[in-house]
């Protein structure tokens, strides 16, 4: 449903560009040999090219172009074998350089596709405008001494891919699906973590609004580096208010870095001064140009595993699942990788509805991700099938569920252990239906005169007496022979 | 008694090979020669105990049987653009007061790896930017050839202190290095031998750099053959610089056969300049004669657009520049003056850091990088520079070898051109174009002017063809017979 805002003077609508910007998993730098780990001490893992010594050279690391090409692979855009370093010049205290390497003019990842599967179960495709490396900064902290800055330059040098969207996106809704979809293909492809609480993943947003129907876009605003999918679709519902402000007041919107106040809720234009910059963009003459030839990344493009996409067709087609549900399931490849191991073979669509609608919801409560779960996906298959075999009735298994989440023990071991094993024994359940029949000769009465929702009662009855483990098809089954036979 | 800082580096590898002198005895009488010539300024830091230690250890491999060859022992004065490993290194600049190095650049670290003497750091034009040493904040280098009427004259530059090092005497060979001309034209100011390689034949890494896509690291000495030593020593491929050719160092001192029997030498129409004075065309007409009579085939060509390569130059140069010099900033090491704020501090520290000509290159490079002036400047020069490697890629199909004069005019007094930096600039007329296509270059002294004064011929060659070009320096240098002496020899 299109997302409009309804101004005094009409309708509007939003274009939203995004520039995601995703850390390469990488063990080293983009340039530089030191690590790249988080949370190390300050200034622990910077070379002398990081902290650009006089003389210094940059080497590109092979590993982080590999992860761009699969990246883009990823994206299915046009892999550029021909592509630019150059130096955007600008002076920052956590620049060391005094330049950003990055590439420009001719990017090593051109046009690609995301797709976009909606909670509504239809598709919209998003296009990809290029993807290019470029080094992270250092990090400047105000907050350590009343008079000076402090500078970390553990992740100078870092290498990020910037992927850019075309400004094909209409909706923070959409953004955030766009966004949680790059992360999605970005972790299956292992080429960046997607951890936006440490920094691997951030945006910049472009925000511009106009009435629908207008073909020409208006001025955008873009909002800088916004670091959770949470803030991408806050600051574009209130930067694109203030754009509809602008306009019905008369005013004009302008092209300018804004800054996204989450503790206020709202964009504010950061100072001309800090970003007013001609950042003289020229080909890094330290760096050849980067030629990759076509076999690299025929390679490259071999290794790839099944990504969201191709995993979702194939949930529907071979299990059976509905668009829906195979889009919750392949989000996360980890989510997937366990619904397959605990679908193959058996019901799909049990397997389905036992992990949305118990194992989620368990694992949402206790905030833990699915690699955390107490329950292996062995043992979730072993209680589908301890349930498919009658071993144990849907409703103890859900309790054994419970026991499982709890201990992380074996379905099988818990059933053994409480004696939870079904009553499949005609003969036991035949003697509890006749005592239960034999202590409630009312309620058999209301039965025979044609009460069908007091065999439910009957049903009841007999479960508890036996613990709830007889067999509720046989139990069911029995009365009606009795009672109405 | 001659004094072993007299001796060539042949003479000094041959001398410590027989024995007749130790390693220790040539580095004390270098030592001594570099103390007694300290008016003409050479040396920012002279560094006599490095030298000691490393002669010794010379010796004592050689006492040993376990020589490192040609090098070892031999002492060299080091451009001080050159880091090395906890030795102060200033670029000649205020802006990297007080800077030591951790590490080492793969020049002076494959020198040391050769058994090299390192006996200091020499003076040049800040961040070799300059074409007299006039811009060292170290102040001048006093050539050691003395004008007509006795007055103090500039060595050239930017390599003024290494070039002055060997020509005074004070030691066989030094290093330099050569982004429009800074080996070249002071070699020819000076009366030795110097040259620049093919770029990509030695690694720029530990460098300071000034242009990236122009610098390379070159030798200074007295014989084209010890030339050839020296940049073997230097040369070879570096993993650390991408730039770096992965290319084999061949033995350059065995293609000095002395035979150029039907060596094809090209003689560019386009490099006689309006105004040059006469005994500097005469020179290379003579030049020219000295190849002919040694079987030599002369043949006149044409480089249509060398001039532009000076023009060109002074847009790519100095906007790689401005960028390369962003990183001095106050931040980490070197100088700060601090200011109220980041930005005032970043003003203050290179206002007071960085002299005149290097304000005024990263200005010229700012401008023409700049949005809207990109493509008028940066675009069109680097479109030059394309045509000025095809035009050379054309003739060298019909020639082995271009003879040119080195520079458009011998010494001239300190202070001199000082208010006119164009003129300044016109002094790498000559060896801008083989920075400009990357080819090696040597300027061999030939003559000398009315006043005395020392000229260079250049040989430029093809890519990684510098044999070629040694052997034609070599016949340059056979023929000329140069055997004129400067006013200052040894601090004498």
């Amino acid at each position: 449903m299109a997302y409009i805002l309804k101004g005094e003077t009409g309708d509007w609508e939003v274009v939203i560009g995004l520039e995601v910007h995703a850390q390469v998993s990488s063990q080293a730098k983009l340039f530089s040999g030191s690590p790249t780990a988080f949370g190390a001490d300050p200034n622990s893992q910077v070379s002398l090219v990081d902290a650009a010594m006089p003389g210094m050279l940059p080497v590109i690391n092979k590993f982080c172009v590999e992860q761009a090409v699969k990246t883009g692979l990823g994206l299915q855009a046009q892999i550029n074998l021909h592509s630019v370093f150059e130096r955007k010049n600008y002076f920052y205290a956590d620049l060391p350089q005094g330049y950003q390497i990055s590439q420009y003019l001719y990017p090593v990842v051109g046009e690609g596709t995301v797709v976009l599967d909606m909670p509504d179960g239809s598709a919209r495709e998003i296009g990809v405008e290029r993807l290019h490396m470029e080094q992270d900064a250092g990090k400047s902290m105000h907050d350590q001494d009343p008079k000076r800055s402090m500078i970390d330059l553990n992740r100078a040098g870092v290498c990020l891919m910037e992927i850019v969207s075309k400004p094909d996106l209409r909706s923070p809704e959409e953004a955030g699906i766009y966004v949680r979809k790059i992360r999605s293909i970005l972790r299956y492809l292992g080429t960046c973590d997607g951890n936006m609480e440490q920094g691997s993943m951030r945006a910049d947003v472009n925000v511009s609004v106009r009435h629908p129907g207008e073909e020409e876009y208006r001025t955008r605003a873009e909002i800088k580096n916004v670091n959770s999918v949470r803030f991408i679709m806050q600051t574009i519902e209130v930067e694109a208010e203030r754009q509809v402000d602008v306009w019905e007041s008369g005013g004009e919107v302008v092209q300018e870095t804004r800054q996204f106040d989450a503790n206020k809720g709202e964009t504010r234009s950061m100072r001309a001064k800090e970003f007013a910059h001609d950042y003289r963009y020229f080909p890094d003459p330290d760096l050849l140009p980067l030629d990759l030839d076509q076999a690299f990344v025929d390679d490259l493009a071999a290794t790839l595993p099944e990504l969201p996409d191709a995993k979702k067709d194939r949930f529907i087609e071979h299990f059976g699942l509905s668009a829906y549900d195979a889009g919750v399931l392949v989000a996360e490849k980890e989510t997937a990788d366990f619904f397959e191991e605990v679908a193959e073979g058996r019901d799909a669509k049990l397997a389905v509805n036992w992990l949305t609608t118990n194992l989620f919801g368990h694992l949402n409560a206790a905030s833990k991700s699915i690699t955390e779960s107490p329950v292996s996906a062995a043992q979730m298959g072993e209680l589908l099938d301890l349930m498919a075999d009658d071993t144990i009735s849907t409703r103890i298994a859900k309790d054994v569920f419970e026991e499982m989440f709890e201990t992380s023990k074996s379905a099988g071991a818990i059933v053994a252990e409480k004696g939870l094993k079904q009553i499949t024994d005609t003969g036991a359940i035949e003697a509890a239906v006749d005592q239960a029949i034999a202590d409630n000769p009312g309620q058999a009465d209301e039965v025979r005169g044609g009460n069908d929702k007091a065999i439910g009662w009957f049903v009841g009855q007999v479960m508890k007496a036996t613990q709830g483990k007889a067999n509720p098809q046989m139990v069911n089954q029995l009365l009606r022979d009795k009672l109405k036979g | 008694m001659t004094k072993l800082n007299d001796l060539t580096l042949v003479e000094a590898r041959d001398g410590l090979a027989a024995g007749a002198f130790s390693a220790v005895e040539l580095t004390e009488d270098c030592i001594e020669a570099m103390e007694a010539a300290r008016d003409l300024n050479i040396f920012i830091t002279e560094t006599p105990e490095i030298a000691r230690e490393r002669a010794g250890e010379a010796d004592a491999r050689r006492a040993k049987g376990e020589s490192l060859g040609a090098m070892d022992g031999i002492p060299v004065a080091i451009k001080d653009l050159f880091c090395t490993d906890g030795v102060l290194t200033t670029a000649a600049s205020h802006i990297l007061d007080g800077f030591h190095p951790p590490y080492e650049s793969t020049i002076t670290q494959n020198l040391r790896d050769a058994g090299a003497v390192m006996l200091g750091k020499t003076n040049l034009d800040e961040f070799a930017m300059g074409s007299s040493n006039m811009t060292s904040y170290y102040g001048p280098v006093t050539n050691a050839w003395a004008g007509a009427n006795g007055e103090d004259l500039v060595p050239g530059g930017s390599s003024g202190g290494s070039v002055t090092a060997v020509a005074a005497h004070v030691c066989p060979g030094s290093l330099g290095t050569d982004t429009g001309g800074s080996i070249r034209q002071p070699a020819s100011l000076c009366g030795v031998v110097g040259m620049k390689p093919t770029y990509g034949r030695c690694s720029r890494w530990g460098t300071v750099a000034f242009a990236s896509s122009l610098d390379q690291a070159g030798p200074f000495a007295r014989t084209v053959r010890d030339s050839a030593i020296l940049l073997e020593a230097m040369a070879g491929h570096d993993p650390k610089d991408t730039t770096s050719a992965p290319v084999d160092v061949p033995d350059f001192e065995a293609a000095i056969t002395g035979n150029i029997q039907g060596l094809k030498v090209g003689i560019p129409k386009e490099y006689t300049l309006d105004g040059m004075p006469a005994e500097i065309q005469a020179l290379w007409d003579q030049g020219a004669e000295w190849l002919k009579g040694q079987g030599a085939e002369i043949k006149p060509v044409s480089l249509p657009h060398t001039k532009y390569a000076l023009p060109a130059y002074y847009i790519v140069a100095p906007a790689e520049a401005s960028s390369n010099l962003a990183r001095y900033d106050g931040v980490r090491y070197g100088l700060r003056v601090d200011g109220d704020s980041l930005d005032e501090m970043y003003a203050n520290t290179r206002g007071a850091g960085f002299g005149a000509e290097v304000r005024r290159r990263v200005m010229i490079g700012t401008y023409v990088l700049s949005a809207g002036y990109y493509d008028a400047y940066y675009v069109k020069a680097q479109q030059v520079r394309t045509k000025i490697l095809d035009e050379f890629k054309q003739v060298f199909e019909d020639v082995d070898v271009l003879l040119t004069p080195t520079a458009p005019n011998a010494a001239f007094p300190i202070g001199a051109k000082m208010d006119d930096p164009v003129a300044m600039y016109l002094n790498d007329i000559f060896t801008v174009p083989a920075n400009m296509a990357g080819l090696p270059g040597i300027s061999v002294p030939a003559g000398l002017d009315a006043d005395g004064l020392p000229l260079g011929l250049q040989i430029v060659a093809k890519p990684f063809d510098e044999e070629t070009m040694f052997l034609a320096a070599d016949a340059i240098e056979r023929a000329a017979e140069f055997t004129a002496k400067p006013k200052y020899l040894g601090g004498q």
